[in-house]
């Protein structure tokens, strides 16, 4: 008997958990040191404790319900389980303990261009992807013409794939997987790559997958792309569920919290950097000197990094990389006051730079800042530390110089500094 | 909004069982196991010169120099035909069964991108290989047409036999290829065992040599080689030079059904951790 149950979740999600084994070689075993163990602790091998004890829940506990036509977006920091939770409900690893259920067609998007052969020409690993996502031939064949008009390869669809730029193969393998159509979509990140006009016409053509009433799930750092794409999300903290509610509130959770959320980082133990010179902290400070993760738009941000030269006469050049959450680049700067091509040369011991970012610079967005410590004559890069902090910048809306007044839309750009505007009037009447 | 049939339901839990082999779901994904088996076919043969002819290049130049060796040299019997016919015949089987085998083998490992992005029953990973490597055989089984027309022989009733001894050497090597390929997954040590398996192995099948030359108490010891009875049963089907050894055949096609099935049940017993380990 089927009866259509619409109220009845697509997705059940129920006390969900997954061990890993964090063994000393965490990638693959030898024979030669299965039988080392168990020669060396017969007893333990007797006993069956042949597993390494030292074992890590990626996913604890798990509880959640998915309506049908829903967008979810999933977040968390780096290792909070988000990848596994999509890889059991892609069934590609198993769970450990719990159950899912799962009331339609899956397809899930993991990675831009599975199986994906360089031999192979573009037509042939249409054929090829669309077959390994789960779609039928006949329905690759119907799809075919929008595919390939979609990635705009048209000329060298018979060319291998080899010879194409990375550009040009991932739009090929986005547009193949743009046009898989499950109940269920479970997408990972991989908008994260390409260009940004294709990237535009992705995030498109996923708001148009699901307004169309399909339940996707969603894996993003990006929280505008999040915010926009889905209704609810769900926050993921260390394995475990920690917020599940509307967008908004959730990501307003997972941008407060979390250690890394403090705006400062101090290396006590490892220090990056090589024997010439290393990083001691990173800081981003408020007009106060305190550490944040957060700032209006019309406040002054400042970066800091703390380093110590271990050696005299370095020419040591600090620089700052400000990327969004695309991983894009939106400035490089460094200290215009320094001059090595004179004599000067730092003496050994430990330095501050700071930076101002003034008030009205940034647009609202999060943004990550690389710490760099580079050397001249001879080039050297001593620390190069990605995505060590970030902030986010608001925008109140209220009382905010760079915004019309009365417009409380989005404005988009990966800056958005107040220029000097000038007003003619040309005609009188 | 679309209506979607609502009975189809997928439960997703923690794998205990041993035998879930889901029929259905391989139904559903065929499709998927042709598409694997031609990718392997059209990626196989890509920049070379030679193209597909390597498909019987590859026993042709094997037949000549164990013609040279063994028959010039060695003075080896070959049951009562010419020699360069006798080795091709058992060439053509056993080249098929080792590049099955040794693809099939390294399947799961050479997948790993594949194995830990997408699901797809994992079983059609080590099975791809063998599927088209019967490509292969079927362009290098041209040259033992051409022979047989050379040297005058025609097939007996027995050819009837041939589907049969291709369907077992398809399952011997797909099912020494779930062993061996779930065991890579965790043990590296088969990629470089494997090679030299398959080289010892030809050394105890009848491809260079006929089964009878062995001494009568040791024949048993040769016939637990599932090869044995396949090769011998193969060549006697197509040149119908001696009757076909039902007996050898039997022998063989009831250890290749055992190494089949336990290879599917210990595939499903430890694909839960491939995507884990790999």
């Amino acid at each position: 008997m089927t009866t259509l149950k619409k109220n009845e979740p697509i997705i059940e999600v129920k006390h969900l958990s997954k061990k890993y084994s964090i063994g000393v070689d965490k990638t693959y075993k030898t024979l030669c040191n299965s039988f080392a163990y168990a020669a060396k602790n017969p007893l333990k091998m007797l006993k069956g404790s042949f597993e390494p004890n030292n074992t890590f829940w990626a996913l604890k506990d798990v509880n959640f319900e998915i309506k049908r036509g829903e967008v979810v977006g999933i977040i968390g920091r780096n290792g909070a389980g988000k990848s596994t939770l999509l890889k059991v409900l892609s069934r590609i690893t198993y769970p450990t303990e719990g159950e899912v259920r799962m009331r339609g067609r899956v397809g899930s998007l993991l990675e831009v261009g599975t199986g994906f052969h360089p031999e192979l020409s573009g037509r042939e690993n249409i054929y090829f992807n669309g077959v390994i996502l789960g779609m039928k031939k006949r329905e690759i064949e119907e799809k075919f013409d929008e595919i390939v008009n979609f990635s705009g390869i048209e000329k060298f669809l018979d060319t291998p794939v080899k010879r194409y730029s990375s550009g040009m193969s991932v739009r090929l393998a986005f547009s193949v997987a743009a046009h898989l159509d499950p109940e269920i979509l479970i997408v990972d990140e991989v908008l994260a790559v390409g260009d940004t006009t294709f990237q535009k016409k992705c995030l498109g053509k996923m708001e148009e997958v699901a307004e169309g009433g399909r339940t996707v799930l969603f894996v993003s750092h990006n929280m505008s792309v999040i915010s926009s794409l889905c209704e609810t999300a769900i926050l993921l903290e260390k394995g475990i569920l920690k917020e599940r509610s509307q967008t908004g509130k959730v990501i307003d959770v997972y941008l407060n919290s979390g250690q890394e959320a403090t705006g400062q980082i101090i290396f006590s133990e490892k220090h990056p950097g090589d024997n010439e010179a290393i990083l001691l902290a990173a800081r981003i400070l408020n007009k106060d000197g305190r550490p944040i993760t957060e700032a209006r738009i019309d406040e002054d941000i400042f970066i800091e990094m703390e380093y110590e030269l271990l050696k005299n006469g370095l020419r040591a050049y600090p620089n700052f990389h400000i990327h969004d959450s695309y991983g894009q680049i939106v400035l490089i700067t460094s200290d215009s006051k320094l001059d090595y091509r004179s004599e000067l040369k730092n003496k050994a011991g430990i330095y501050v730079s700071r930076c101002k970012i003034p008030a009205n610079t940034l647009n609202s967005n999060t943004y990550y800042i690389m710490f760099v410590l580079t050397d001249v004559y001879p080039f050297r890069v001593h620390f190069s530390e990605k995505d060590l902090l970030f902030v986010t910048v608001t925008d109140p809306i209220e009382g905010i110089l760079s915004r019309p007044e009365g417009y409380s839309g989005s404005i988009p750009g990966a800056v958005r500094p107040l220029l000097e505007w000038d007003l003619y009037n040309c005609i009188n009447n | 909004m679309t209506e979607y049939a609502i009975d189809y339901e997928l439960v997703i839990r923690p794998k205990y069982g041993f035998l879930d082999l889901n029929w259905q779901e391989l139904k559903d994904y065929r499709e998927l196991l042709f598409f694997l088996a031609l990718r392997e076919i059209k990626i196989r043969y890509k920049q070379t010169i030679m193209g597909a002819s390597w498909a019987l290049l590859q026993p042709l130049f094997t037949m000549i120099v164990f013609t040279l060796i063994f028959s010039r040299l060695a003075q080896m019997p070959s049951d009562g035909v010419p020699y360069p016919i006798f080795s091709y015949s058992g060439l053509l089987l056993w080249t098929y069964f080792s590049n099955a085998l040794s693809q099939s083998s390294n399947s799961l490992v050479d997948n790993a991108s594949l194995l830990s992005k997408v699901y797809m029953p994992r079983i059609f990973m080590p099975t791809a290989p063998c599927l088209s490597g019967l490509v292969d055989y079927g362009i290098a089984m041209s040259v033992l047409v051409i022979m047989m027309v050379y040297y005058r022989f025609v097939p007996g009733i027995s050819i009837l036999l041939l589907p049969f001894i291709i369907l077992l050497t398809f399952m011997l090597a797909s099912g020494v290829g779930y062993w061996l390929s779930s065991i890579c997954v965790k043990y590296r040590d088969v990629k470089f065992i494997l090679p030299f398996f398959i080289q010892l192995l030809l050394f105890v099948s009848p491809v260079i040599y006929p089964a009878n030359i062995v001494d009568e108490n040791f024949r048993w010891l040769l016939y637990l080689n599932p090869m044995t009875g396949l090769i011998s049963a193969h060549r006697a089907c197509l040149l119908g030079h001696i009757t076909v050894d039902l007996v050898g055949l039997g022998i063989s096609a009831l250890l290749t059904i055992v190494i089949f099935v336990s290879g599917i049940l210990y595939l499903k017993h430890t694909e839960k951790y491939f995507a884990d380990l790999i």
